[in-house]
């Protein structure tokens, strides 16, 4: 059959009228600007599932571990910890950004973000210095890779979230952002909020346990 | 279910609540490593217990309804099958006489556990709207003026969800007669009552047997 035997069928006779997205659904009563950020989240902490598994695997079934860390290694829990406190702050400044846009204040919400973006930069540089003085590498053996798994993924997500501040904190000071129309505030503050969460729960595992 | 995460202030608040369950943890393995083992059994347990109480507690405390601007009685309809009965036709009538009123029909798109935790819910869906579709029209030619969408499977959600759509002043639930109806079984009615602080008035529809099908709500 040539082309010229094809029949001409009409778009709308594919039933294209029915490819459009389902009406919102407020069942799960969250916001349909909002839930996106939820279900990233979501896949997320899939992924640092993940390296988990890898870390506990190493730790608790790996027959060759008898003592953790193994002899010749030590973390800097020190240094992580006064990290910890920083990236704690850090939350304190957003949730500050955003109330303060919540009730009109500009001021706030430009401090707010400025003090978390510098706050989550002073976390990334010190993680650096961290890495480059820590004395061991990748190479090493099974330790080392997992606590640079662990750690250098939530660095790269502190460099995303980080990115995602700059942007935020530009707008706070181009005019942008009303105590009526946030949505970037809130959805960058929420995912902040999971960035830190993840670092206590990489902390308290890699560093102190 | 509702979602604990719905806004910056949840997932902040949740911050706060992860350091204070690892700083226990810590805390307690720092004296004993079987001591901070059984911290954070005992916490995690206390927060299992949390969870699943969280929605028995929060049907104790009935949640203020939202208002809106018209005079108009606006009337939440929730019914599946009975939807088209002709006792909730004649209570209708006698709520909408001498007001000018506005009737929301929620007809939940009742499936069965398994079609619904694989997400099989066409079936369900079109079972409900032609439902929907056939009461409207039976409410109309009774001088009914009323709407209505497919709800939630799970009937208390789909009226939370009508409720925030239409803002009604009052509760309509329509079931079956006690022994056949789902609905009464698990306490649909009482458990409205106690969350939503609105009038909720319940009809019971006691349909002929040839309308009734497998599913009884």
């Amino acid at each position: 059959m040539s082309a010229a035997d094809v029949p001409h069928i009409p778009a709308h006779a594919h039933g294209d009228a029915n490819l459009h997205p389902p009406p919102i659904h407020w069942s799960s009563r969250i916001s349909h600007l909002i839930v996106g950020i939820f279900l990233f989240i979501g896949s997320e902490i899939m992924l640092f599932g993940s390296f988990f598994t890898v870390y506990f695997f190493d730790r608790v079934v790996n027959p060759n571990t008898t003592q953790w860390p193994p002899e010749g290694f030590i973390r800097p829990w020190y240094i992580a910890l006064i990290n910890t406190c920083i990236l704690v702050t850090s939350s304190f400044t957003v949730h500050w950004a955003t109330t303060s846009i919540k009730r009109g204040n500009r001021t706030g919400l430009q401090c707010g973000l400025a003090l978390t973006f510098l706050l989550g930069l002073t976390f990334l540089l010190t993680q650096v210095v961290e890495y480059h003085r820590i004395g061991f590498n990748t190479s090493d053996g099974a330790f080392p890779s997992t606590f640079f798994g662990l750690t250098g993924l939530h660095g790269f997500h502190v460099f995303v979230g980080l990115m995602i501040l700059l942007v935020m904190t530009v707008r706070s000071f181009r005019g942008h952002f009303s105590p009526e129309e946030h949505h970037g505030i809130e959805v960058g503050g929420i995912y902040w909020h999971f960035v830190d969460v993840m670092w206590i729960v990489v902390y308290v595992t890699v560093y102190v346990l | 279910m509702r979602n604990p995460f719905r806004t910056e202030a949840d997932a902040f608040r949740f911050v706060w609540l992860t350091i204070i369950y690892f700083a226990l943890i810590v805390i307690g393995s720092v004296i004993n490593t079987w001591l901070g083992l059984g911290v954070f059994i005992g916490e995690t347990a206390i927060l299992i217990w949390w969870i699943v109480t969280r929605g028995l507690r929060e049907q104790t405390e009935p949640e203020a309804m939202p208002g809106h601007e018209d005079d108009d009685h606006r009337i939440l309809v929730v019914a599946n099958e009975t939807v088209g009965g002709e006792e909730l036709l004649d209570e209708l009538k006698r709520r909408a006489e001498g007001v000018r009123a506005q009737v929301f029909v929620v007809s939940p798109a009742l499936n069965s556990k398994l079609r619904h935790w694989v997400s099989d819910e066409d079936q369900a869906r079109l079972d409900a709207q032609s439902r929907l579709d056939e009461s409207l029209a039976t409410m109309r030619a009774a001088g009914i003026e009323a709407r209505g969408q497919i709800g939630d499977s799970d009937p208390l959600q789909a009226i939370e969800d009508g409720i925030r759509i239409f803002a009604p002043d009052e509760l309509v639930i329509s079931t079956h007669p006690e022994g056949r109806s789902n609905w009464l079984e698990r306490g649909i009615v009482d458990a409205t009552r106690g969350r939503f602080a609105c009038p909720v008035t319940h009809v019971v529809v006691d349909l002929p047997l040839d309308e009734r099908s497998a599913t009884t709500a």
